[in-house]
């Protein structure tokens, strides 16, 4: 049986693809969401932009643990 | 036919092979050492003087200086240089400290004004001319800072509760029905005291290894498809990669600064979390 194609590399830049997903929908709901209260309540805007970061931070963590490993499980 | 394929597929793992270009690697995070010192410890010996460590020092010696002449000798009407200090720390005290803490802000100003100026300093050398690396995409910077938050907010919630009390709040919330804590409270331990010192590290790290490599790829890669290559058809993407270099530098600036205001927005809110005088 030959070999007429093959593909070598990382495994690890699929996983990192595939776990980029999730917190990225993530993201965007919650920045989503802080934009739309935003508009309804502008004069609200400074705490809901606090706590927009805030959701940001936690949904990106999921995101840069699939990146890093990556790097770990070589 | 044997041999077609064969010379096809050697062609192809040749030409990508080919000795002109070299993508970057974690091997960027450990340069080489400048000297070492000190007794052996597992095999090397204890400390090590690389680049990272010398742009650690320069960054330490800045930061130490401009606060220094900013505040040597306040006046109720500033200079200018004591005036853009003030602005520097009353950013911190009014948008991140007094925001989150309320009135007891007073006690936590000083360790996350050096939390957030440590690390704004540490992440912006990754696009400052001749250091080219962020100090803290090292695990040791981020890890040694995420400690601090560790031990402020627990020892803070400690000394408000009293321990056993503060452990019961975080691990046996009230309000919760009796059998439902053998599912929440492994929940809480990991999410309160593992989860939230390493993803503080994970971020910081995460993201200035990202943007580091992201650099290196862009710049090297214009570098290459621009200078060294010979074919014709690679010089529009050279200049592409060289545009978009410059466009993620000056992302890279955003993302220091988004880096050092989350880190510290964290560690209040985890300090107010424990220090709440609810329930």
């Amino acid at each position: 049986m030959e070999l007429f194609a093959e593909i070598t590399g990382n495994i690890n830049t699929i996983g990192y693809g595939l776990a980029a997903i999730g917190p990225g929908i993530g993201v965007g709901i919650v920045v989503g969401k802080a934009l739309e209260s935003i508009a309804r309540q502008p004069e609200a805007s400074g705490i809901i932009r606090t706590n927009m970061f805030l959701g940001i931070a936690f949904t990106e963590a999921l995101a840069l643990i699939g990146l890093v490993a990556g790097f770990i499980f070589t | 036919m044997e041999e077609v394929l064969n010379s096809d597929k050697a062609n192809v793992l040749a030409a990508s092979s080919e000795d002109g270009f070299s993508p970057p690697s974690i091997a960027e995070f450990f340069p080489p050492k400048l000297f070492e010192i000190g007794p052996d410890f597992l095999g090397q010996p204890l400390f090590a003087m690389t680049r990272i460590n010398l742009i650690m020092i320069i960054m330490t010696v800045a930061l130490l200086t401009f606060f220094y002449f900013a505040f040597r000798k306040p006046s109720v009407v500033p200079t200018k240089i004591q005036s853009l200090g003030e602005i520097f720390l009353d950013f911190v005290r009014v948008h991140i400290s007094e925001e989150v803490l309320g009135h007891q802000a007073k006690r936590f100003n000083l360790l996350l004004t050096t939390m957030f100026f440590m690390v704004l300093a540490f992440s912006i050398t990754g696009i400052l001319p001749l250091m080219h690396i962020a100090a803290s995409s090292v695990i040791a910077i981020p890890l040694i800072l995420a400690l601090a938050s560790y031990v402020v907010f627990n020892y803070a919630g400690a000394k408000q509760h009293g321990l056993v009390h503060y452990l019961q709040l975080n691990l046996f919330p009230p309000g919760v029905p009796k059998p439902l804590y053998v599912l929440v409270t492994p929940i809480e331990l990991v999410s309160t005291f593992i989860f939230r010192p390493a993803t503080l590290t994970i971020r910081l790290v995460a993201n200035m290894i990202a943007g580091h490599m992201l650099l290196v790829l862009f710049y090297s890669g214009a570098n290459y498809m621009l200078l060294v290559s010979d074919s014709l058809l690679l010089k529009p993407f050279g200049v592409f990669s060289f545009l978009a270099g410059f466009a993620f530098t000056l992302f890279e600036i955003l993302v220091a600064f988004l880096q050092a205001y989350i880190f510290t927005l964290l560690t209040a809110v985890y300090i107010s979390g424990a220090v709440s005088e609810e329930h």
